[in-house]
């Protein structure tokens, strides 16, 4: 089978690649070493649409950046994923730092985005509960936040049903070009493709490599956070920022599309791309920074922390990230170095790859590209009368298995029937939020295997958390047993 | 909107209790409404024994003791709405509830009583560092998966709490066959009755490692190892401590919290020390008309304990739905000092009170051959040796009417030296 153009990396950057590339007349793959999209950096990170004020001018991340950010409430919309403009605030905490304040401005200004400086007063009065120790800040109406899991599911499903092909638990072994295009040799067998896509976030460096002379350096930089309870998330009502350092925008203390308060990241250059592991010491230090921004920040009201590593590419004079057509390797496109603002700029860099591709490939127009996907019911947004009817006529949304964040079994089953679906707990969690609520899926796992099992036909036993050899269950009681 | 006299949340041993403790005061229109497929509760998956030794004066399982309550409730009528979630209760007592058969819908209460019970801390609560693999559990979860579905969650184990659900199911792992390999507690006692850190590790020789916490969690897919270390006096880890131990499945048992998020929708004060409503002598909560009994008033260590109070609960709601509660007087607050942490109920009614009133407590800490004593006004009126007294086993006492006057301003409950 020899495809058109094969996306390797189903984050939010290949996803939207991969939509984008189902509006030409082209057949698509998306490979994945994972077992289900949004499983690496796309899962872990601020989840903000940054206003696009931070970049320098000039550079693809301010580029892609505004383009991306200006994209995204139409998308969100078009998708049906959470999306609110709630607005940014950069602190300031010392009249030293207010010429880097000042540069922030000269920056937001010269790629085009609506910010001004507010002084103590008015920020009190937009904040009360930012620190006292706040001098001025950066005001940025039109930053927002997303739901990067639901945004990149969205993505896959648009992909999917206008034709692109999902592989999953697919990871890349050597690329290698033939007469007709490059060779994807995966733990999955050959594939083959006029085009690739390279849009494999920490490990994008490696596949560049691969197929190019000039080589680049992805370096993980983790990033902890620490998610605190629906009872903190009013504690904020705009994202909270600190004027940037040289290891990227600081720590961050924002409202999630959820109605959580989320709090990081760090800044630590690790060198395993599979180290999401938290840290003491990143966790202490966050928290620490986070209580600069907002002291009140209530720790005990924790539901759950966890790490994300960026793609950070090491190059001179600064940092970018690289796309588009590798010089020496004709039909390879790189999106290497994809991170913040990453999510920000996915749809904008997914619509470039795409175009690229097409370009590359002369391809046409897909007529019979529909925008969209199937309808995601949530019971919960519905007015009163449109959601007794709902239930009344798909019973299974009347039944709650997730109590915390009240997720129904129809929820549930319908995000295993999404393509591509959940397989997983964390896959079912992505998509419906079901586990993700303040008692982390301590009463509904149990119950979410059953569905997963009855739905997949699966056994509970081979179910996994997330893949590979995360299985929550490892062999039956003696009774449990006596019956196999 | 369908409206009921006595709306109970939840048909755990509180709830049931609650309800056929209203039924016998005379309260007729009673639903009880349970988000499980059973009733019954946590009781289900108890399939231990040590239930009832108060109550019926023998030992029973967990189940065997639900079912003592179920039969009553069925003999006496009450209707139980089973797989039905509570989504919201107003003030004004309007629970919005959800279910595959009947959809969602409002109901109107007289009265309520709040018998959700309680959910135990997870791992993130805790900001325990490390991985996020496969393998950690909630002990009540293990218990579930173990106890209900029969599958086993892994062999080789660390428990981190000793929390009662902690002991009992290290004892319950080792009898399916799995390793237990220590239990391991941050502070310098455990949290868990005797009974339990006795039958449950001593006679399994399980180390119980006291002052003791998990530092780092291994492993990307499935648990593959923690670190531990010993914690000093300010519950730090003390650095040349640490020791990893290889395992598959870290439980924990590391605290029970009152599940409140209805009470709060409804606008009931919460104490933080209990994590439960702040309630009166007929355990009523500052919403007139709303009780609150078992694990979501505070958490108990015995269910005989909780359907005595839920029974208490039930009736008080009975009265409350006759008009008897209406005119009150003033309240009279009830104060935990020197070592007491908390008193249920917070505040007691001289006027409606009954003949008696049992007032339940914890201590901060252990205390050896002290005294647990009682002042009203100023005045003892009790004074109990006591060779132990501990966090993990709740204390009562019962103040009759007759000792408190139509002045009196105030009820102490303290540990003292002498």
């Amino acid at each position: 089978m020899l495809y058109d153009v094969i996306v390797i990396g189903a984050g939010v950057t290949g996803c939207a690649a991969a939509m984008e590339l189902t509006r030409f007349d082209l057949r698509v793959a998306v490979l994945e070493k994972e077992e289900d999209v949004c499983c690496g950096t796309s899962k872990a990170n601020s989840a903000i649409v940054h206003a696009g004020f931070d970049a320098r001018p000039g550079t693809n991340k301010a580029r892609f950046n505004v383009l991306g950010s200006k994209r995204m409430p139409a998308l969100c919309r078009e998708l049906d994923v959470p999306y609110r403009n709630c607005g940014a605030l950069v602190l300031c905490f010392d009249e030293a730092d207010r010429p880097r304040l000042e540069e922030l401005l000269r920056r937001g200004e010269a790629n085009g985005v609506d910010v001004r400086i507010v002084e103590k007063d008015e920020l009190r009065a937009l904040e009360p509960n930012v620190s006292d120790a706040a001098v001025a800040a950066l005001y940025a109406p039109t930053s927002a936040i997303v739901c990067p899991f639901e945004l990149t599911a969205a993505m896959a499903e648009n992909a999917a049903a206008n034709g692109a092909e999902f592989f999953f638990d697919t990871p890349v072994r050597s690329i290698a070009p033939f007469d007709a295009g490059w060779r994807v040799l995966t733990d999955k067998g050959p594939f083959e493709a006029k085009v690739v896509v390279n849009a494999a976030g920490l490990y994008s460096g490696e596949l560049h490599n691969m197929v190019s002379e000039n080589k680049l350096t992805v370096t993980p930089r983790k990033g902890e956070y620490v998610l605190l309870d629906k009872k903190a998330g009013g504690l904020v009502s705009r994202t909270i920022f600190q004027v940037p350092g040289p290891m990227g925008k600081g720590v961050l203390v924002t409202p999630t599309v959820h109605g959580n308060l989320l709090a990081g990241p760090t800044a630590v250059d690790v060198p395993d791309p599979q180290a999401t592991n938290t840290t003491q010491a990143g966790i202490d230090d966050l928290l620490a920074r986070a209580r600069q921004s907002v002291p009140t920040l209530p720790v005990f009201r924790t539901i759950t922390g966890f790490a994300g590593l960026r793609a950070h590419v090491k190059q001179e004079g600064g940092t970018d990230f690289i796309l588009g057509p590798v010089e020496d390797a004709p039909g390879f496109l790189d999106a290497v170095g994809i991170e913040s603002p990453g999510l920000s700029a996915a749809p904008a860099i997914g619509e470039y790859l795409a175009a690229e591709a097409a370009k590359y490939l002369s391809a046409g127009k897909n007529e019979s590209y529909r925008p969209g996907r199937e309808p995601v019911y949530r019971p919960n947004e519905m007015p009163w009368d449109q959601r007794v009817e709902f239930i009344k006529a798909h019973p299974a949304y009347g039944q709650i298995i997730c109590r915390c964040e009240q997720v129904s079994e129809g929820e549930i089953v319908a995000a295993i029937h999404r393509k591509p679906g959940a397989r997983s707990l964390d896959g079912v969690k992505r998509r419906t939020r079901a586990g993700m609520g303040r008692c982390q899926a301590g009463f509904c796992s149990p119950r979410v295997l059953e569905i997963l099992s009855r739905e997949l036909g699966v056994p509970q036993e081979e179910l996994t958390k997330s893949g590979g050899a995360s299985r929550p269950i490892v062999g039956f009681t003696r009774e449990g047993g006596a019956e196999e | 909107m369908s409206v009921h006299d006595l709306i109970v949340i939840g048909a755990g041993p509180a709830g049931l209790a609650a309800a056929i403790a209203a039924k016998e005061a005379g309260v007729d229109d009673i639903l009880v409404l349970e988000r499980d497929s059973v009733p019954g509760g946590i009781l289900n998956q108890c399939i231990h024994n040590g239930f009832g030794l108060h109550t019926f004066q023998e030992e029973l399982t967990g189940p065997e003791y639900a079912g003592r309550f179920l039969k009553k409730a069925e003999e006496l009528g009450i209707a139980i709405r089973l797989n039905t979630m509570v989504l919201d209760l107003s003030k004004d007592k309007v629970l919005t509830v959800t279910s595959r058969e009947n959809g969602l819908e409002q109901l109107q209460a007289k009265a309520v009583v709040l018998a959700m019970g309680c959910r135990e801390r997870p791992r993130g609560a805790l900001n325990i560092p490390g991985y996020r693999p496969a393998g950690i559990y909630s002990a009540g979860t293990a218990q579930r998966l173990v106890n209900i579905e029969g599958f086993m969650p892994g062999k080789e184990v660390v428990i981190l709490g000793s929390g009662d659900i902690g002991l009992i199911m290290a004892r319950r792992m080792t009898l399916e066959g799995a390793h237990v390999k220590c239990v391991a507690e941050l502070l310098p006692y455990s949290g868990g009755l005797k009974r339990n850190i006795v039958q449950c590790l001593h006679d399994y020789n399980i180390p119980l490692k006291l002052s003791h916490t998990v530092i780092d969690i291994l492993g990307r897919e499935r648990v593959e190892g923690v670190t531990i270390a010993q914690v000093g006096p300010d519950r730090k880890p003390v650095p040349g401590t640490e020791e990893t131990i290889p395992c598959d499945t870290l439980l924990l048992s590391v605290g029970l919290l009152p599940e409140n998020e209805l009470s709060e929708n409804a606008g009931v004060e919460l104490s933080p020390i209990t994590g439960g409503p702040v309630v009166n002598e007929s355990l009523e909560t500052g919403v007139p008309g709303i009780f609150a009994c078992g694990n979501v008033l505070h958490v108990h260590d015995l269910v005989d304990y909780v359907s005595e109070e839920a029974g208490r609960a039930g009736a008080n709601a009975a009265r409350y739905i006759r008009g008897e509660l209406t005119e009150p007087g003033d309240a009279v607050p009830l104060r935990g000092k020197n070592g007491v942490r908390y008193t249920v109920p917070q505040s007691i009614r001289p006027a409606v009170m009954p003949e008696e009133v049992v007032v339940r407590f914890r201590v901060a800490e252990p205390y050896y051959d002290r005294y647990l004593s009682v002042y009203v006004d100023g005045e003892r009126i009790s004074h109990r040796k006591k060779q132990i007294v501990a966090p993990g086993e709740m204390e009562q006492f019962t103040l009759r009417r007759s000792q408190l006057g139509p002045d009196t301003r105030e009820v102490i409950f303290c540990v003292e030296d002498q």
